[in-house]
């Protein structure tokens, strides 16, 4: 059963998601729920099936999907609850969650604290304003990897991958050993993206050719990608001419970028960093909005998941320290309530170590006039805890009582005040 | 027999240092471009027994998902990767499977086997 | 089916292939609405401004002019009946620079001539106030309140539907080949499933409605033009003009708008680029700086970091001149019974200002059949409503929890970024018109049309898709056949 209100919100169970709820856990919060949109936890790292995980923080060299067990099983054995199957919808800056999931319909939550861990989204052909025809077979890289690692399909049999990102080379490796023909990487970079030993290791071994400073001029086919059109480029990314080539092929992976997925990050009032595209965040995490942090790819992109955990780990940490503070705060607070004749009292609510301080003065004003002696009393509903006599009580005039110092010890027994302006 | 030079990127750790390898078929003689001395061993090992860790997916019957995700314990020689490919597409194995369980056992004439990569569960 | 006789063939399920069977629907007639593609609306419906021009625009006399006129008037209905996304917004003609104020005084006078209503003169100020992101230098507009922006996807599902509804069989992947002619008569169509027996046969194959009206042999010097147009697409996040902005029209199209269409994001262009290939819907480099050279006119402030599609479409450009006397113009629309061939209506080369003349145009074609002699007696119990099918991201969260709490599947979101979720997709693979590819469900429900392009959604379709149709996920397509989206399974490889 799902409760109103949690310690700690958890958006997102790959490694940043399950660290920070961890963390948050060990930390001391008492309730930590994760929502995933997936069947399962373990966000991306699910169909990363390649190894290099772990190299850092466990001194393993894992699999993407073992590493994610093990934090997966500390999620299970600490007595975090997980939302799964379940898309947030809406987050407001108080920390209101609007969910829905096929299992538990519409949700409402509340959090003290919300960790914000929902990885980036692929960048877009349109984005890199790639030309030609819209046939089936053009894919992002971690589409084509989700088909081919998890849905059990491959996206097709002659590729040509456009970025030389680490996704794309991982993906050219993996084809290639599904027994696809990958003809060609293109880069329109003079430079390689992603890691010397992913090249080595993806490219190299299986004589797949890489080409520096060249993109797709144009994709080509109408039903289905039939070739691209590979062309060089100069400095200003402009075509070179005399180097057009049609590259026969039935599939075109785009690895061209990952931007941080922040579209629920903006409705909560969060403000984004234009440079990153995630959100300002300061040493714990924490975004401008007071109890909302973030961690992981949604922050900005990281090369080494190890480095992710950690940052999850420290914004779980943040996050239940300021859900426990919460806690405390309200658990200090007094609810100061309008009893017999007394229309409304201000302030509503008094935290009680205020008293430490200073006298604490009630203002009010009564219902119906009293032509009379009158006492002004506060009561926590047993014994009173201060008195005040007055001569008259009238609407038009505002009332005040004081509440002395003295009266500490016993306003810490209760959490609610009630003050009662009665004749004498 | 002849000298010849060999240019490989060593992958020891991220700077990927480019080396030149001189050697007489499996003597190496020297190694340029190395910025420490794990580069001359990574040399050594490419050139006589190079190795590599493989990871796939293997066929798996009533689970979450078609196919569960493998990995070597070990590295294993660059030459067999694609017959241990070929090998683990002959398996099938049945739901539900733990993390770590072995797939295949000493594979391609080694003494490393392929483990599931993670726990899927029957459905 | 091969062999069963029918009344009416309508032959292309554009939006007015479509429109003429839900009209003709009324009658008691058997209609048969056949389209070579594996969904309605795959022609050049599919790929348009999607706007319900005010009709200053075609030359006075002409068919364009009347239909389009016409047509207007009747959106209002028509969108309430059959629940099309219409916003009746106006729209502006805007004038940049002194200059190009005469031009506006043109389009006003041909308005007047083609009876638009409701058109004001107003002054750049006046621009500047309405649309704050207007070029700085505009000097004036012609704002005609009647124009508007409609969903054509939305229009042509629903007349379609419509039409099954009242008893229109509709066939897909059904391509026609040849007229089967008993002397000048045409009594049946031929088809790569079949011939039809039919009294009347419909010519709405719009790009290939020439080739289809010359195995009649109709108007042999009639050719289809194709002329492509290219649109830039931004994310609903970024600027959205509020606004309907069309530049001072070139004597060879309207030229390129800045508008913002019903599902809320601003989409410039077109171009127009005469082509020979009826099938080429390439984005172009050369297209594309054209559009934005066009658009920044208009709106300078567009930025190009928000936009995130692209796509083409094709206009069926005929050239028929226009029939009323004194009229000097050649790519007039063909709506016509020819004396030359019996059982035949033509309908050719309805390009723009199609969308909001074809309502016009069926019932023109009743007109005409009538006219022809054809009874049309009315069907008792038909029913011009089209009942509308829930949009989750459009329910208040009160409904959105009902909807929830009646059929769980509403409470899975498969596209995130439009926010759609599973319970409509599925009610979509089986309405009356099925969508049983990709891009038809995404026309159908915005899926796949936001920041990610797909790339989250496009697994979760084709595992529905496969379930709901019964076939393995390698069956599923993005447009029909020719474009499956997956190979084979990961691991059998050949040997």
């Amino acid at each position: 059963m799902l409760k109103q209100k949690y310690d700690v919100i958890v958006i997102g169970s790959g490694p940043a998601g399950l660290a920070a709820a961890v963390e948050a856990k060990k930390t001391g919060a008492e309730d930590v729920l994760i929502i995933e949109r997936d069947r399962e936890l373990g966000g991306i790292l699910l169909q990363c099936i390649h190894n290099g995980f772990g190299v850092e923080l466990l001194k393993e060299d894992l699999p993407g999907p073992a590493y994610a067990q093990r934090y997966i099983e500390e999620v299970h054995e600490s007595g975090v609850e997980t939302l799964l199957d379940a898309m947030v919808l809406d987050i407001s800056p108080s920390r209101h969650i609007y969910a829905i999931s096929e299992w538990s319909g519409f949700a409402e939550l509340d959090a003290r604290a919300i960790v914000l861990a929902m990885d980036c989204r692929e960048r877009t052909r349109a984005q890199i304003r790639l030309r030609g025809s819209r046939p089936a077979g053009v894919y992002t890289a971690g589409t084509a990897q989700r088909f081919t690692n998890i849905e059990g399909s491959l996206p097709g049999e002659r590729i040509v991958i456009l970025g030389s990102g680490d996704i794309g080379m991982i993906m050219a490796r993996r084809l290639t050993f599904e027994g696809a023909k990958v003809e060609r990487v293109l880069e329109i970079m003079p430079f390689l993206t992603g890691l010397t030993r992913n090249y080595v290791q993806c490219l190299l071994d299986f004589d797949i050719p890489l080409q520096l400073r060249h993109t797709v001029a144009r994709i080509i086919g109408n039903r289905r990608v039939e070739a691209v059109e590979a062309v060089q480029v100069d400095e200003k990314w402009q075509p070179v001419e005399g180097t057009r080539e049609i590259i026969p092929c039935d599939t075109l992976l785009l690895s061209v970028g990952l931007i941080p997925e922040n579209e629920l990050s903006k409705k909560a009032g969060v403000l984004l960093d234009p440079v990153t595209n995630g959100p300002f965040v300061d040493q714990g995490m924490q975004t401008n909005v007071p109890g909302i942090f973030a961690a992981g790819n949604v922050v900005h992109v990281y090369d080494l998941v190890d480095w992710v955990t950690e940052a999850g780990f420290v914004a779980g940490r943040a996050a239940a320290k300021y859900a426990i503070a919460q806690r405390k705060r309200v658990a200090r607070q007094v609810k100061l309530q309008a009893g017999a004749n007394v229309r409304y009292v201000v302030p509503h609510v008094m935290d009680k170590e205020a008293l430490a301080e200073s006298d604490q003065k009630l203002q009010m004003r009564v219902v119906s006039p009293i032509e009379g002696k009158v006492w002004v009393q506060v009561t926590d509903g047993e014994n009173q805890i201060v008195r005040k006599g007055q001569r008259y009580a009238r609407p038009g005039e505002m009332v005040t009582v004081k509440i002395p110092q003295k009266a500490y010890d016993e306003v810490q027994k209760t959490d609610r005040l009630t003050v009662n302006v009665v004749a004498r | 027999m002849a000298e010849e030079v060999t240019k490989i990127i060593c992958i020891t750790c991220p700077m990927g240092c480019s080396l030149e390898v001189t050697h007489d078929g499996d003597t190496v003689t020297k190694v340029d471009g190395a910025s420490c001395k794990k580069g001359a061993e990574y040399a050594l090992a490419e050139l006589t027994d190079p190795r590599r860790m493989v990871t796939s997916t293997v066929k798996v019957a009533g689970g979450l998902h078609p196919l569960i995700p493998v990995y070597t314990a070990a590295p294993i020689p660059k030459p067999r990767i694609f017959d241990l490919l070929a090998s683990l597409r002959q398996v099938e194995l049945q739901a539900p499977v733990k993390v770590g369980q072995v797939v295949l056992a000493s594979v391609v004439g080694t003494d490393v086997d392929v483990l599931a990569s993670r726990d899927l569960p029957a459905v | 089916m091969s062999g069963k006789k029918y009344d009416v063939v309508i032959i292309g399920a554009g939006v007015v292939g479509c429109m003429v069977a839900r009209f003709l629907s009324r009658y008691k007639l058997d209609i048969l609405l056949i389209e070579k593609e594996a969904d309605v609306c795959m022609g050049t419906t599919a790929s348009n401004t999607a706007i319900i021009h005010a009709g200053y625009d075609p030359v006075p006399g002409s068919l364009k002019a009347v239909m389009n006129v016409a047509g207007n008037r009747m959106w209002d209905t028509l969108a309430g009946d059959l629940d099309i996304p219409f916003e009746r917004s106006g729209d502006y003609v805007v004038a940049i620079g002194e200059e190009e104020l005469p031009a506006l005084d043109v389009l006003w006078e041909r308005g007047m001539k083609n009876g638009v209503t409701g058109m004001i003169m107003l002054s750049g100020d006046e621009v500047r106030r309405r649309e704050p992101y207007i070029n700085p230098k505009v000097s004036g507009a012609l704002w005609a309140s009647t124009g508007g922006i409609a969903d054509p996807f939305a229009a042509t599902v629903a007349a379609a539907e419509n039409a099954v509804m009242n008893g229109v069989t509709v066939m897909l992947e059904t391509a026609f080949e040849d007229f089967v002619m008993e002397g000048n008569r045409i009594v049946g169509v031929k088809t790569n499933q079949g011939v039809f027996h039919c009294r009347w046969a419909v010519n709405s194959a719009g790009l290939y409605s020439d080739e289809v009206m010359h195995k009649a042999g109709v108007r042999p010097e009639f050719k289809i033009t194709p002329r492509r147009g290219e649109y830039y697409v931004f994310d609903r996040a970024d600027i959205a003009t509020n606004q309907v902005l069309f530049p001072v029209p070139t004597p060879v199209s309207k030229g390129v708008l800045v508008t913002t269409t019903t599902h809320g994001n601003t989409i410039i262009g077109p171009n127009a680029q005469e082509i020979e290939d009826k099938e080429d819907r390439s984005v172009t480099q050369a297209g594309l700086d054209e559009i934005w050279a066009g658009a920044t006119k208009l709106v300078p402030k567009l930025d190009l970091r928000y936009a995130i599609a692209v796509f083409a479409g094709l206009r069926a450009g005929g050239n028929a001149p226009c029939e009323t006397p004194g009229v000097d113009y050649n790519k007039d629309y063909v709506i016509e019974i020819p004396h030359n061939v019996r059982g035949f209506v033509n309908l050719g080369g309805i390009e723009s200002p199609g969308l909001v003349a074809s309502p016009a145009i069926a019932q023109r074609v009743i007109d005409m059949l009538r006219d022809a002699g054809e009874k049309l007696e009315e069907k008792p119990g038909w029913d011009p409503v089209r009942p509308a099918r829930p949009r989750f991201r459009d329910l208040a969260p009160e409904e959105q929890k009902i909807l929830i709490q009646n059929d769980p599947r509403y409470g899975r979101i498969v596209c995130r970024c439009e926010t759609v979720t599973e319970g409509e997709i599925v009610a979509e693979i089986h309405a009356p018109i099925p969508a049983r590819t990709y891009d038809a469900l995404k026309r159908r429900t915005w899926l796949g049309t936001g920041r990610c392009q797909g790339g989250f959604d496009t697994p979760r379709v084709v595992e529905i898709l496969a379930r709901e149709l019964g076939v393995s996920p390698l069956d599923i397509t993005k447009k029909g056949p020719g474009s499956k989206f997956l190979a084979r399974p990961t691991k059998d490889v050949e040997a």
